[in-house]
């Protein structure tokens, strides 16, 4: 039954995902792919189970590198893309860049 | 209330934030609260973990938080505009290997591998592997430490092939029989299991290794979602719905950036994959040879001065020679000289999908001024100059025309209609795909050659001695 569950989760959230980003301007796809990205960086929630429930070497050694990676993922991505989408901006507002 | 039930319902609310997030980014006014929006869900998801009940040890936990929101915070800080791409590869690439850690770490502890866990163990563990070493084989490719052309070799279909049968075959053994000895065997089934994590890497480098670098844009988005599908599997690896939902977006994005890139390429996917497109230099039948008309900065200056509409279309060279803000200072000089100026970028210009878009934000452009290719194609025959920055293959009318052209059928902005057409150019070479380009002998072509940012930088010299 939870796989079912599970599987139905999936389903829905696919068919959200295809809609949401077919409404993307071509404009921002670079953004679009690094905040995605990031997103895709919620593996962390898997690895801080895998990490903190370790109890020897070789769990301890996977877990914590699975939370070391999935953070560049998150952390990185979050603000690279934050980074970028400052930069999109309209003439008007006489857009001071850093 | 049980902590289990709260920490649902905090994954139910950071997916909902994921989602308005990402619907926040279909403009660039809302995008970047949009992403805030995100992070936010992020930050909730990870902060509800600490409290799930297995985790009974912090320390490494916050080794690892530390290490990795390090490395992350300052390669985002530190990173030029210009190679995006593959600071992308490497995130999509340490995504991916966090999936592949979390499967496998799992299959370590063993406690209950009932085949609804294994079978999800196994595909993250194959898609993880794969989004690694592709995303770190792309970034090398990206970043010219490889050679940048299709590397091909007798037999790789073969070995290819091969490759993935040794999974399937070992996915389907870990999932019948997930631990113990391989069948009557001394082989542990752990072995069998190592085994699927080594393949799964060098299935990655096999798979993007024969891609060239202008099809980057495709390989990136590809990774892209496979990160995301990873994330996906983890998420039935350890039954938690915000995996799931997160990582379903995410390659439902991935998959949406590839198919609109092979549709701008007129290639199917397969093709992109397993051509290794441009290995060989295919002589175009009827390549138009002709006279290459030169032109001076000064004399492309006159024609600028007078010009009432210019449409500026940057490529992958415009990155490379880092003119982006070059050339955003010679548009505000036509503009004020009362010239119009549009930037017409298609959509498989630079390196990966909206390359060109940051590398103009970067440089304070309006983004209004950026055209696409299909709203910007009917107005070109009214254009007085069309100045191609860096691009080639986008601009290659013989993609229009001649059926013998290997881009034959692919869309690009039709730069020849302009009236006067000024190419950018270092040298005669032929584009990344070694294809011949009859742009360049059109009677209303002049090439201005050089690096690109020198020459747009003498541009700007002449309008501002007047």
């Amino acid at each position: 039954m939870e796989f079912v569950y599970l599987f139905f989760i999936l389903m829905l959230a696919i068919v959200a995902g295809f809609e949401l980003i077919s409404k993307v301007p071509a404009t921002l796809h670079t953004p679009l792919m690094s905040g995605s990205n990031a997103i895709s960086g919620i593996t962390l929630v898997g690895a801080l189970i895998s990490a903190g429930s370790a109890n020897e070497t070789v769990t301890i050694i996977l877990g914590t590198l699975a939370v070391t990676f999935a953070t560049v993922n998150v952390v990185g991505g979050y603000l690279v893309t934050d980074r970028m989408l400052a930069m999109f901006k309209k003439k008007k507002e006489g857009g001071k860049e850093s | 209330m049980r902590a289990d039930l709260l920490i649902n319902l905090a994954y139910i609310l950071a997916s909902l934030l994921f989602i308005i997030g990402v619907k926040k980014l279909s403009s660039p006014e809302t995008a970047r609260q949009g992403n805030g929006l995100s992070s936010l869900g992020m930050l909730l998801a990870v902060v509800v973990t600490l409290w799930h009940k297995d985790i009974i040890s912090y320390e490494w936990i916050i080794a690892g938080l530390l290490a990795g929101s390090l490395i992350g915070a300052v390669s985002a800080r530190i990173v030029k505009m210009t190679a995006m791409p593959e600071m992308v590869a490497l995130f999509n690439g340490s995504g991916g290997i966090a999936s592949l850690l979390v499967g496998w770490s799992v299959y370590h502890v063993g406690t209950d591998l009932a085949t609804a866990t294994i079978v999800p163990i196994v595909l993250s563990v194959l898609i993880g592997g794969v989004t690694f070493t592709g995303s770190v084989i792309a970034w090398a490719k990206l970043s010219e430490v490889l050679n940048g052309k299709p590397h091909l070799f007798t037999g790789q279909h073969i070995l290819n092939g091969l490759i993935l049968l040794m999974i399937l075959l070992s996915g389907i053994l870990l999932s019948f029989f997930p631990a113990g000895n391989l069948l009557g065997t001394e082989i542990p089934m752990y072995f069998i299991f190592i085994g699927l994590v080594l393949l799964s890497g060098i299935l990655g480098v096999l798979f993007v290794i024969p891609i060239g670098g202008a099809d980057m844009p495709v390989v990136i988005s590809l990774l892209n979602s496979f990160s995301g599908l990873a994330a996906a599997a983890a998420g039935f690896v350890i039954s938690n719905n915000v995996l799931i939902v997160s990582g379903s977006l995410v390659g439902a994005s991935g998959i949406i950036l590839t198919q609109i890139m092979s549709k701008a390429m007129n290639r199917s996917l397969s093709n992109i994959l397993f051509s290794g497109f441009g290995s060989v230099v295919t002589s175009s039948g009827n390549a138009e040879q002709g006279d290459i008309k030169p032109i001076t900065a000064e004399d492309a200056y006159l024609i600028l001065e007078a010009a009432r509409s210019v449409v500026i279309i940057p490529g992958y060279g415009m990155a490379v020679a880092q003119a982006q803000h070059a050339v955003r200072e010679l548009g505000e000089l036509m503009e004020k000289n009362g010239t119009e100026v549009n930037y017409a970028i298609h959509p498989v210009a630079g390196r990966m999908p909206g390359h060109m878009n940051v590398l103009l934000a970067e440089a304070n452009v309006d983004y209004d001024k950026l055209r696409e290719m299909d709203d910007i194609n009917p107005s070109m025959p009214t254009m007085d100059v069309a100045i191609v920055i860096g691009a080639n293959d986008v601009v290659n009318p013989a993609a229009l025309d001649d059926k013998s052209s290997p881009i034959y059928g692919m869309p690009i902005i039709n730069a020849h209609h302009a009236r006067t057409v000024f190419v950018l150019k270092r040298s005669m070479r032929p584009g990344f795909a070694g294809i011949e380009n009859p742009l360049f002998f059109k009677e209303n072509t002049r090439m201005l050659f050089g690096d690109a940012k020198q020459s747009i930088q003498k541009l700007v010299a002449e309008f501002k001695n007047q």
